[in-house]
């Protein structure tokens, strides 16, 4: 089947078999690998992209459930010019990213999330990026990166160097 | 000692691998293709033991784009493999090591072993075809536990009349162990168990093997941790000689151990794609990679202490029984082993023996995991110290000081009852700023008022002073442990032409950011910007040499390998300026990337000329050779032993049960930093890794020895919901092993903290009479030792 859609503002065309996943899609099909795989049972959020600026699991999808929509990939998020979104750019100044394989999932999470709640406490987005997996960092990090890029960027109790909620309670 | 330089080192400079990771521009290896590829499909067992009576691949073969279907005992007779898999750590003469090949023959011995392999055009084809295979088992008695393997009802390997595998012992002076315990006030005795767990790299492995069917040779690209190891094992299992093999890691998605071994896919791989003449590819699935990669752990600890009235420590005996699971992979049988010499931890004990019995099991082979051995012996002593302290009346505070190395002062090469040389220690001021940091009488405070209130939701605070061997290692250390290989780390320093330098790094990453601090390092030793510099690795074309990455071992061994090759650098370039110059060696300085003549500042010259000049070679000194290279090969004399402490405050909900980490404070000392940004982030990781393994993560099994929580759904790698940020802070040390005086950190996290949140748990439960819990403390698990401690 003829799936098109446009991806990161380009229209894009490929022929699929119905069953084909969205990330395959993406990945195989378009070449647009940095959008990773990460499990079997849409557990990770390795594989989030932004649909109509809302993230979405794309392995939980069809590529034909994709038909005319507009998807954007962690490709898509530095401007033409090669400027960084000011979410790439808080996980590079912040360590949010060790071996990279979560990254492209957590930053389209994350800028999904803050597009809904531009100013969330730091339980908030730990909540809200729930769904997506991290082995390296312990989040930390990559909680400081979406703080930072939020209007909450004071949230971080990790910055301050004491004990949190209850530490000397 | 001098310690690093001035300069960029010490600072938290952004990371350089950052900009194509954050794009999609790096590339794992389920990124690259090979025009022509085909796509392995593994056919797996479905049985823990069993016989194999029929494979029916007649289906799966006439599925359109399949390419080939092979059962196991038909890859046997196409003669693919000269040798089975290999351990590289015969932990004994008598260690018994069953041929594991990359398919089973005639008996499989755990789920997921491989059966049959399909290749076909597609990903999904070759799932397709794998599902239409048909094979016949006829069951056999699974051993699906240590426990099982121990009571040795049946065997995991039907022609076995054991499950026992070796037993290795470190009992240094029996009688004096027993003399300990005889003339002891206090002495406990605590079993711990160990789960077995799912390394879980976020990057599944994968395989692409390119062969060149006229020119013999072949590429293999995998997700590993360890080309180098990989490209010497490929040539001893396949018979494919070792200078037709090159071995690539692209960019890897962690590894945590999980990537340090030589697995069936990639032999399999780089043989049929050679015998096809085609490129051959697999990547694993999530739920696949319970069976298809190794896990961790594994153990039964059984730890006694004997001590003085005063709480000081007198002995220490411990023993383990540890899963191996159905084989011996490249170093299963040592891991428990790593641990062996750290049971006594940061303490001074006079007497100690450690045993371990190592067990087949029909369960996934174990090997190592963040950590291999020390963070199960952490665990033990660190646990056991709290158990203690009860028995002696003191806060666990207290009996960790009585009883630190060195009497909690500053030391350097101290001989340690393990038969261990620790390079340096300062264990006091680092207990001192843990419990500053966690504002401990406060805590202390709170969760008495909670207590004497009857709160529901009750305070524990745990501690753990842990102390780790790493930057593996002395290779001559290694001989003596009948370890398969040495311990060294090469690496090059090259400048180029134009000024710009190239690294060539022997060490591996998978996350770990030695494009930046391997750049730092450089640029502070030849005084130029760490932009200059260009770090290569993970090709065994562009990096003959190298050891790989684990063991916490990059930066202790490679990363002082490098600067060594800098300073070799420098003194080629001091002997070219000189010679340009006119001027004696000895009397130029070279500070800020440029030689001076000292007490002459205007006769400079840049360190960029010189190396221009060396590759022009117009004028260099008599039979000097052109071009400014240097490498260095470098073993260190001594491990590294990075320690710290750890302080995990949680609140235990007495009615549900649930473990809730509230805070969690770490200081740390890895002597000194190349760029605490990373530091820190490995120091998060490893923490949360542990806290896991405290709190939610195990691979279990029923008693026919079928995985219950392969996938995501149900194993619980944590979120960022379940975890709190984390404190953390540094002591100092330099180590006395290397010129940088650098220890490692990679594995430190997960080595302090499983221990600190246990300890914390039991804690927070000491009203209710609890004295211990089993790992992972789920809720349920908390809730039922809570009642039957009451009851």
């Amino acid at each position: 089947m003829q799936v098109d859609a446009t991806v990161n503002g380009q229209a894009r065309s490929a022929e699929v078999e119905p069953r084909t996943l969205l990330v395959h899609y993406l990945r195989d099909d378009l070449g647009l690998t940095g959008t990773n795989v990460g499990c079997d049972t849409s557990s990770c959020g390795a594989c989030t992209v932004l649909i109509d600026g809302e993230s979405v699991k794309s392995c939980t999808m069809l590529a034909v459930q994709a038909r005319g929509e507009q998807i954007t990939t962690i490709e898509g998020m530095a401007s033409p010019d090669g400027e960084f979104h000011p979410m790439q750019t808080a996980f590079m100044e912040c360590h949010g990213l060790q071996c990279g394989y979560c990254t492209p999932g957590m930053v389209m999470a994350a800028t999904s999330l803050l597009k809904e709640n531009p100013a969330p406490s730091e339980d908030e987005v730990r909540e809200g990026l729930e769904g997506n997996l991290c082995r390296c960092t312990g989040y930390h990090n990559i909680v400081k990166a979406v703080l930072t890029t939020s209007q909450n960027d004071q949230a971080f109790w990790g910055n301050s160097g004491v004990a949190g909620p209850t530490g000397g309670a | 000692m001098t310690a690093v330089e001035s300069g960029v080192v010490g600072t938290p400079m952004v990371r350089k691998e950052d900009p194509k990771l954050l794009t999609g521009e790096g590339k794992y290896v389920d990124d690259i293709h090979a025009h022509g590829e085909l796509w392995m499909g593994m056919v797996r067992s479905t049985m823990a033991h069993a016989r194999i009576t029929n494979v029916d691949t007649a289906d799966a073969a006439a599925m359109p784009g399949v390419h080939a279907v092979y059962t196991g005992a038909q890859l046997q007779e196409m003669g693919l493999w000269i040798a089975p898999l290999p351990c590289a750590w015969v932990v004994t003469e008598d260690m018994v090591n069953p041929p594991h090949y990359p398919t089973a023959i005639d008996e499989v011995r755990h789920v997921g072993e491989i059966v049959a392999v399909v290749l076909a055009e597609t990903r999904y084809g070759a799932a397709d075809a794998a599902e239409q295979v048909v094979v016949d088992y006829e069951p056999l008695p699974a051993v699906a536990s240590i426990e099982a393997a121990r009571d040795g009802g049946a065997t995991a390997h039907s022609d076995h009349s054991t499950n026992k595998a070796y037993h290795w012992p470190l009992v240094p002076d029996p009688e004096a162990l027993d003399a300990a315990f005889a003339n002891a006030t206090h002495t406990i005795k605590a079993e711990f168990i160990q789960q077995r767990l799912i390394p879980a790299a976020m990057e599944p492995r994968g395989v692409l093997a390119i062969p060149s069917p006229h020119g013999g040779d072949v590429t293999l690209y995998s997700s590993t941790q360890v080309p180098h190891i990989l490209k010497v094992m490929v040539a001893a299992t396949t018979g494919i000689p070792e200078h037709k093999i090159r071995i690539v890691a692209p960019a890897v998605g962690g590894g945590f151990g999980a990537k340090l071994n030589v697995n069936p896919d990639e032999l399999l791989a780089v043989t049929l794609a050679n015998k096809l003449g085609r490129p051959v590819r697999w990547t694993e699935t999530r739920s696949e990679a319970a069976f298809s990669t190794h896990q961790g752990r594994g153990q039964l600890q059984t730890i006694e202490l004997a001590s003085d009235a005063d709480g000081k420590l007198m002995g220490c005996r411990v023993h383990v029984d540890a899963d191996m699971g159905a084989y011996m992979m490249l170093i299963t049988p040592g891991v428990p082993l790593l641990g062996s010499f750290l049971y006594t931890g940061v303490y001074a004990v006079p007497a100690f023996g450690f045993t371990c019995d190592g067990y087949f099991t029909n369960l996934t082979p174990t090997d190592a995991y963040r950590g291999a051995g020390r963070p199960e012996a952490s665990y033990a002593i660190e646990r056991a110290m709290d158990i203690l302290a009860l028995e002696v009346g003191v806060g666990p505070d207290e009996i960790r000081r009585r009883n630190y190395l060195g009497d909690g002062q500053p030391f350097e090469n101290l001989e340690t009852p393990g038969s261990l040389v620790f390079d340096s220690g300062n264990y006091g001021p680092n207990l001192d700023a843990a419990l500053d940091m966690a504002k401990y009488s406060e805590l202390r405070a709170e969760q008495q008022r909670r207590r004497d209130a009857g709160d529901t939701k009750q305070l524990g605070i745990g501690l753990c002073t842990y102390v780790e061997i790493c930057g593996l290692a002395p290779s001559r250390a290694l001989g003596g442990l009948n370890y398969g290989a040495g311990g060294w780390e090469h690496g090059m320093v090259r400048f180029l032409p134009t000024g710009m330098v190239e690294v060539v790094s022997g060490s591996t990453p998978h996350g770990q950011g030695h494009e930046t601090s391997w750049s730092m390092i450089v640029a502070d030793k030849l005084g130029i910007d760490p932009a200059q510099v260009t770090v290569l690795h993970s090709d065994t074309a562009i990096s003959p040499l190298g050891l790989d990455t684990y063991g916490s071992r990059s930066l202790a061994v490679g990363g002082v390998a490098i600067a060594m090759a800098c300073d070799k650098v420098v003194e080629k370039a001091r002997l070219i300026a000189a010679h340009q110059m006119e001027a004696n060696p000895d009397d130029l300085e070279f500070a800020g990337g440029s030689f001076t003549v000292k007490g002459s500042p205007d006769k400079t010259m840049p360190i960029q000329a010189v190396a221009f000049g060396a590759f022009t070679a117009h004028d260099l000194p008599d039979g000097m050779e052109p071009n400014l290279q240097e490498q260095v090969t470098y073993d260190p004399a001594n491990f590294v032993f990075p320690f710290g402490t750890h302080v995990a405050v949680v609140e235990v909900d007495t009615v549900t049960g649930e473990t809730n980490l509230t805070d969690y404070i770490a200081i740390d000392d890895c002597g000194n930093q190349i760029n605490p940004l990373i530091v820190e982030g490995q120091v998060h990781g490893g923490i949360v890794q542990g806290v896991a393994q405290a709190l939610w993560e195990e691979a279990a099994y029923d008693a026919d020895g079928n995985c219950k929580n392969p996938s995501f759904l149900d194993y619980l790698v944590p979120s960022p919901a379940e975890v709190p940020s984390i404190v953390t802070g540094f002591t100092t040390t330099p180590s006395t092993t290397n010129p940088l005086g650098v220890k490692g950190v990679g594995e430190a996290g997960t080595i302090g903290s499983a221990a600190a949140v246990i300890n914390a748990v039991c804690d927070a439960l000491s009203p209710y009479g609890v004295t211990d819990i089993e790992m992972p403390a789920t809720p349920r698990r908390v809730w039922k030792t809570i009642q039957e401690a009451q009851s």
